[in-house]
């Protein structure tokens, strides 16, 4: 059974009619029960992917599986399994918040239920607002009046594409409570986002597509360890004009001005580097008055990763 | 069967309906009404009866049809437009739904709204005009069949349209002139020579003669042969349907 794997992907591509390739044999498998954050610049094929698997947009070449059903042959109960939180606004605009989660609910052959949908209008603040019609409100309402819609029947699997695009801090901080909470429900979480303090603050794992290619799938945790720098810095109390040649330490630089010594370090290496690296400056007599220490974030892999060289050389992201 | 979803779009439709039920139905009914006034009860006055029927009589079945034409057209196109033009359709797509379910929940609550509005015409005509209906029965049978077929012919337009200006032209461009032109007003057989023939080739004419046959037994063409054509252009848009949700045209790439 692939008790394990909630989706699977293996090969798929996607050619759009006007002949571009926006997903080039991208094979993914997503865990049950996870958050898994989806990076990639503009354009990368993030929409596509999710479209795909949600049924709008034609799939390609390739298999798709959601536990264990294929996406078109059992169209029915997979689809029933999803939510989808699109990255566009589209909702009817006359109609009331309240009539469209209805809508939504019908739409997956679930029974009406105003206990849940009261409970579900309630924990997105929107309860106040249920008989407004969508036009009346603002923009961060209508976004969380499509998560209402994405959730009015209870799916197991919730795809957010940008959810908190254009979303103020406050109403973010509720959103990825809210999201937490899903997942200790046991709902897999698949999210699309720009802001990668967000990925790195929520996903366990972490899937970077670039040119419709999967170019890295890897734990979260171990994607900063693997690749992640730290860096010491140590400030001196006065400046020094250069390192004593008997210093001999890579990654270790005296600042410009001669007032801060650096140290970068892979976390992966081990931490009595660092040791080596106090016992040899205190043996050498230089003082420090201050120092701390900064891990790179998610951000910085993720930029290292797509700019740099290209997306076909790094490693396939391929997690079982 | 998804019948909660079916359920829940008909309903979504219906309700359109009833929010903008002075632009969907009081609007419809009054400008038939003003047909009834002038052809009917001032002009139809000084006409002859056409095959034993009163003018004003007459032409009861055809501005019915006019009517429940242009509107079921023009309901169902909106209907499917509106959510591809809003990007709504997304939800309908996503949703675990067949195509065939779709259509019936859009299509079935177009008609639904044409056959009322059918209905209501016909009591408001009863106002300004004298008829009775000899097969009442029949009369319901071709104006829910007629409101149906035209649905899927509106589903079709509103598929195909890239904007509102195509949305309006075939209703307006296409059937009202066929309608005109289709012996709403008159009968075939009034017509001169040739023209008869040429007439025959409008199938708008199937339309009306059919439906005045079951309110007045009498017909230009037979109606049977009349209820077979609607059938044919039933089936026609039916596989044009079945075609766009078989290729995804234009609501899937
Ligand atoms: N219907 C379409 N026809 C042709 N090309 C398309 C179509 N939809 C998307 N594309 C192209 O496919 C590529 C991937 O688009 P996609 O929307 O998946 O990107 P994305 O990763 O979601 O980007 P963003 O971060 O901007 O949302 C883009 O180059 C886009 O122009
Ligand atoms: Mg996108």
């Amino acid at each position: 059974m692939q008790d394990d794997a909630i989706i699977s992907i293996s090969h798929l591509s996607k050619v759009y009619p006007s002949g571009f390739t926006a997903l080039n044999d991208i094979s993914l498998t997503i865990k049950r029960g996870e958050i898994f954050a989806l990076l990639g610049p503009n354009g990368a094929g993030k929409t596509t992917l999710i479209s795909i698997l949600c049924g709008l947009v034609n799939p390609g070449p390739g298999e798709l599986k959601v536990d264990g059903l294929d996406v078109i042959r059992d169209y029915r109960a997979v689809r029933k399994m999803i939510g989808l939180v699109p990255q566009e606004i589209a909702i009817s605009m006359f109609e009331t918040v309240w009539a469209t989660v209805k809508l939504t609910r019908g739409l997956y052959g679930k029974k009406p239920d105003d206990v849940y949908l009261e409970k579900l209008l309630r924990s997105l603040s929107l309860w106040d607002k249920k008989n407004n019609k969508l036009m009346t409100l603002s923009g961060g309402m209508k976004r969380r009046v499509l998560i209402a819609k994405a959730l009015s029947h209870q799916p197991k699997v919730l795809f957010l594409d940008e959810p908190t695009a254009g979303v103020d801090v406050e109403l973010r901080r509720d959103m990825w409570q809210m999201i937490r909470e899903l997942k200790d429900d046991g709902v897999t979480i698949i999210l699309t986002t720009h802001y990668i303090e967000e990925a790195e603050d929520m996903a366990d794992r972490v899937g970077v597509i670039n040119k419709g290619r999967i170019v890295l799938v890897e734990e979260k945790a171990e994607l900063m360890k693997k690749l992640g720098k730290r860096e010491l810095v140590l400030e001196l109390p006065s400046p020094l004009s250069n390192l004593p040649a008997t210093i001999q330490i890579d990654g270790l630089d005296l600042s410009p001005d001669g007032n801060k010594l650096t140290y970068t370090y892979d976390t992966r290496s081990d931490y009595g580097e660092i040791g080596r690296v106090m016992r040899t400056l205190y043996e050498h007599g230089i003082e420090f008055r201050d120092l701390h220490t900064s891990q790179s974030s998610l951000e910085d892999i993720f930029v290292s990763l797509v700019s740099g060289n290209d997306a076909t050389d790094a490693t396939p992201g391929d997690a079982k | 069967m998804n019948i909660q979803a079916i359920k829940a779009i008909y309903g979504f439709e219906i309700h359109r309906t009833l929010r903008t039920w002075k632009q969907s139905i009081v609007s419809p009914v009054l400008s038939t009404s003003l047909y009834f006034i002038v052809f009917g009860s001032a002009i139809g006055s000084r006409m002859m009866d056409i095959d034993g029927v009163s003018y004003a009589a007459f032409i009861v079945p055809g501005l019915i049809l006019l009517t429940i034409l242009v509107e079921s057209i023009n309901n169902a196109a909106f209907g499917i437009y509106m959510p591809r033009f809003t990007g709504t359709i997304y939800e309908i797509l996503a949703a675990p739904i067949s195509a065939f379910e779709i259509v019936i929940a859009y299509v079935g609550a177009a008609a639904t709204k044409s056959v009322v509005l059918g209905l209501i015409i016909l009591l408001t005509a009863r106002f300004f005009v004298d008829f009775s209906i000899v097969y009442p029965l029949w009369m319901l049978a071709f104006l829910v069949l007629i409101s149906v077929t035209f649905c899927l012919f509106g589903f079709i337009l509103g598929v195909w349209a890239d904007g509102f200006e195509r949305l309006q032209i075939v209703p307006m461009m296409v059937v009202m002139p066929l309608t005109f032109l289709g012996g709403s007003f008159y009968s075939i057989s009034m017509l001169p020579g040739i023209w008869q023939t040429v007439a025959l080739f409008n199938p708008v004419v199937y339309l009306v003669n059919g439906f005045r046959w079951s309110f007045y037994g009498v017909s230009d063409v037979n109606a049977a042969f009349s209820l077979s054509m609607i059938f044919l252009f039933m089936l026609v848009c039916l596989g044009v349907i079945w075609w766009i949700f078989k290729t995804g045209y234009k609501i899937k790439v």
